[in-house]
Order: C-alpha cells, then sequence, then structure tokens
C-alpha cells in the first residue's frame, strides 16, 4: 500500500510538472526556444511565487478561497487513488467510476470559491462561466463513463481494464472516448474551454491570487489536466495492456500520450463560446452520447 | 463505526446550524453542502458505497447551482454586505418546530419491519435490480418530473427565445 500511494505521488508530481513545462515551451517565444526556455519555466515560476508576497483584496472571504484552493488540488489526488497504474489502484473502490466523478465535480466547487472568495469582479465571472461551462460539459460527461461501466459490467476500475482484453473502448465506442476528451478540456478549463481563466478577464477566477496560493492554484490546475488524461487510459486505451513492455510503463506511455494530446490542443485549437458549447452539448453531443449507450447497451445484451 | 456515525452526524447537525448563522449567502450554501456530505458518510458506513458517493457527487454540483439561483434571488445581489439569514422568525420557528416533532414521533412510533434475512451480496447491483424492477414507475416519474422542470426553469431563465442565437 505505501509503495502505491509514493508511486502515485511521484508520478501525479513528475506529470504535472511536465504538463506545465511543455506547455511553457509551446508558448515560448521562438528566441527564447533557442536558449531553452519553456522548460525550466515550471521551476521559476514556483520559486517566484514561493518567495512573492501575497496580495489582499478588499474585504476577502479568506475562509472560502482556501478552502476552494485546496479542493482544487485535493480533488484531482483523491479522484486519482481510484486509478490502476500498471497494477493495483491504491483505492480498488468497487464504486470507482463514481467515486472519479464524484471527486471531478469537486472541481466546480473549487473554482466557484475562488472565484467568489476574491470579492473581485473578474474572478466571479470566471466562476459563473466556468458553472455555465460545466453544466454545458457534465451530461454527455457523464454518459460517456456510463457507457464504459455499461460495456464492462462494472463500476470498477480493474474490472473495466479487464473488460478491454480484446478491443479497448476507444475502438469500440469511439463517440463516447470524442466526448471524454472534449469534456477532459472543459473540465480541466484547458486550451478552447479554458474560458473560465479567459485573457478577456485579465487571468478570470485566479486573478486576484498570488504567492503561495496561486502555486497551489496553478498546481492544482495541472493536477485535474493529468488526471483526466490518465483516466482515459483505463477507460477507453486498455490500461496497462501492451506488448513487451510492463503495465505500469504502458500505463505511463498512454498517460503521457493523452496528456500531450490535450496540452498540444490548447495551442492549436481556437477559443469556444461558452453559449454555443452549451446549445452543441445539448443538442449534439447528449443525443449522440445517449445513441452510443443504446448501441453499447444492445451489444452487451445477455 | 459509531465513533465515525457521531462524528458525521454532529458535523450534519453542527454545519446545519451553521447555514443559519453565517452572514454570507456563499457561506451558507457551502455550509449546507457541509451537511449533505456528512449525510453522504453516513451511507458510506453502512456499505451503500453506490449511494454515499453519489451524494457526494449530486450534492456538490446541486449546491453549486443552489448557490447561483440564491445569490441571484437575494436582496444584496453581490454578497458584499453580510446579510442576516433568518426572516420572519416567530412563524418560521412554530413551523420548523412542528414539523421536526411530527417526524421525530414519525421516526419512533412508526412499527419498522424487522430484517428477514441480512443483506446479502452487492447493494448496487440489488439497487439497480430494484430501480429497474418494482421501483420503475416511481422513478420513471420522478425522472421525467425532474426533466421537465430543469427544461421549464432554463427556458423561463432564458431571454432569447429558441431561434435566437
Amino acid at each position: 500500500m505505501p509503495s502505491e500511494v509514493l508511486g502515485l505521488a511521484a508520478a501525479l508530481a513528475a506529470l504535472v510538472w511536465g504538463a506545465a513545462a511543455l506547455d511553457a515551451r509551446l508558448g515560448a517565444s521562438p528566441q527564447s526556444r533557442l536558449v531553452g526556455g519553456g522548460v525550466a519555466r515550471p521551476w521559476r515560476e514556483a520559486a517566484r511565487l514561493l518567495v512573492q508576497q501575497r496580495r489582499r483584496t478588499l474585504l476577502p472571504d479568506v475562509l472560502l478561497t482556501r478552502i476552494g484552493v485546496l479542493t482544487l488540488l485535493l480533488a484531482p489526488v483523491l479522484a486519482a487513488t481510484v486509478l490502476p497504474l500498471g497494477g493495483a489502484p491504491v483505492a480498488d473502490l468497487d464504486v470507482g467510476v463514481v467515486w472519479f466523478n464524484a471527486m471531478e465535480v469537486c472541481v466546480w466547487a473549487a473554482l466557484w470559491l475562488i472565484g467568489w472568495g476574491a470579492n473581485s469582479v473578474y474572478p466571479l465571472i470566471g466562476a459563473y462561466r466556468y458553472v455555465a461551462q460545466g453544466l454545458a460539459y457534465e451530461l454527455p460527461h457523464m454518459f460517456a463513463l456510463i457507457t464504459v461501466a455499461v460495456g464492462a459490467g462494472s463500476l470498477r476500475m480493474t474490472d473495466i481494464v479487464q473488460a478491454q482484453h480484446g478491443l479497448w473502448y476507444a475502438v469500440r465506442m469511439p463517440v463516447a472516448f470524442l466526448v471524454y476528451l472534449v469534456s477532459a478540456l472543459a473540465m480541466a478549463f484547458w486550451g478552447p474551454m479554458g474560458q473560465p481563466l479567459g485573457r478577456d478577464l485579465a487571468g478570470g477566477v485566479p486573478a486576484e491570487l498570488s504567492g503561495a496560493d496561486r502555486l497551489l492554484f496553478l498546481a492544482g490546475r495541472y493536477a485535474v489536466l493529468v488526471v483526466v488524461a490518465a483516466a482515459a487510459v483505463p477507460l477507453f486505451l486498455g490500461g496497462g495492456a501492451g506488448p513487451l513492455l510492463p503495465a505500469w510503463a504502458w500505463t505511463l506511455v498512454k498517460t503521457v500520450a493523452v496528456l500531450v494530446l490535450l496540452v498540444v490542443a490548447r495551442h492549436r485549437l481556437p477559443a469556444v463560446r461558452m453559449d454555443r458549447f452549451m446549445g452543441f452539448s445539448w443538442l449534439v453531443l447528449i443525443p449522440l452520447t445517449l445513441a452510443q449507450l443504446l448501441v453499447v447497451g444492445i451489444v452487451v445484451l445477455p | 463505526m459509531s465513533v465515525a456515525f457521531w462524528a458525521l452526524a454532529v458535523l450534519a447537525v453542527a454545519a446545519g446550524v451553521t447555514v443559519f448563522v453565517v452572514d454570507s449567502m456563499a457561506r451558507a450554501t457551502f455550509a449546507l453542502l457541509a451537511s449533505l456530505l456528512a449525510v453522504g458518510g453516513t451511507f458510506l458506513l453502512i456499505d451503500l458505497r453506490y449511494l454515499g458517493v453519489l451524494i457526494v457527487l449530486m450534492m456538490v454540483m446541486e449546491m453549486m447551482i443552489m448557490a447561483v439561483f440564491m445569490i441571484m434571488y437575494m436582496m444584496n445581489p453581490a454578497g458584499l454586505m453580510p446579510m442576516k439569514m433568518v426572516h420572519n422568525n416567530r412563524v418560521a420557528a412554530i413551523i420548523a418546530g412542528t414539523v421536526f416533532v411530527l417526524l421525530a414521533a414519525g421516526t419512533l412510533f412508526t412499527p419498522w419491519p424487522a430484517a428477514k434475512e441480512r443483506p446479502g451480496g452487492d447493494p448496487t447491483h440489488a439497487l439497480g435490480l430494484s430501480i429497474m424492477g418494482p421501483k420503475m414507475l416511481v422513478m420513471m416519474v420522478i425522472g421525467v418530473a425532474i426533466l421537465a422542470t430543469m427544461i421549464s426553469t432554463v427556458v423561463l431563465a432564458t431571454h432569447k427565445g429558441r431561434y435566437d442565437r
């Protein structure tokens, strides 16, 4: 058990740094790329934030802000405890999929609390944008997760991995996989779905965060991104299954592949307007995922 | 087990009381959420893991939507100034007291059926069979009612008509 906890913590920390470094590298100007700019930036940024003094707004709700920042980091870590990293997960819950979903929904509360707590207009607008985004992505996302659970006949992550021995669910239920990837972007408020932190809002939700609070916020945000990428592996990409390499190595390779895809998407895709996405999500994605669920349901019907 | 139960029970009641003590709508919402999460925790204690985790999932989402609505409807929209969470105290106290006495009397005097056998097997599975079997009518009616409520709330809340994008 302790070795699994340590392994999970180390993997999360390494992937969070890796995602931040790749993101900085892709976002760096060509000049700074020549001198190796980007890769060291997460460390420099962390050091800068650690010594930075806290800025305060007028009449902030400090308690709610702190709860929000801690939740943003804790929720993805707790969600990751049900993910099998090759061997058994830290907590092999029989309702692992529901647990994962519950923990990722806590990100809604975290972001709203941070946006509210600062008593400042831009963070608040960003927070409401995220809640609206949540209402748009959550139902298709849940249907995608339910489709996987129906396909495997179990809510336990390890059973879902077992059920994909013949064929990955990414192939067997492609619509659910694509919807999962879209909702992963939305959940991590990343790239095209990054409007809660939009430039038009002067940075949005974390606009007033500074120092250690901001460092925790950024770590939490990357942790959410890493965990939603990592969850795609047991859910859709066959977990640790693969030739030659051991299971943990395949899990890592697949996780990194999904993570790179998500990080690159940020630098390649345009921003999505949230009201448009809401309509698209409810009118197109929900019926599509329901149809996918129906197909899978008919196929697995005994 | 009973220590955990009492801790969760005290937390649920204390957080419930906090809802009426704090002076901000946001804090009241999240105090209510804390109370409901403690209730979800008690479900985990009796091994109803699916229901317990589902309560956590649904309550977090529900309270976020509640927060939006409560703040939208209150007199002090931004919540910048402290506000009182209780109004019309005497009538409220009478109603609350009556309801409490009724519910408490109900729990104490109802002849609860004794369990004939130990529940066996997977409770999640049993729940699914029950929802899809004898309780299906109730669940379908509730499901459609909730969906209709959601759609009508959205229609009432939106400025635009369905063709205006």
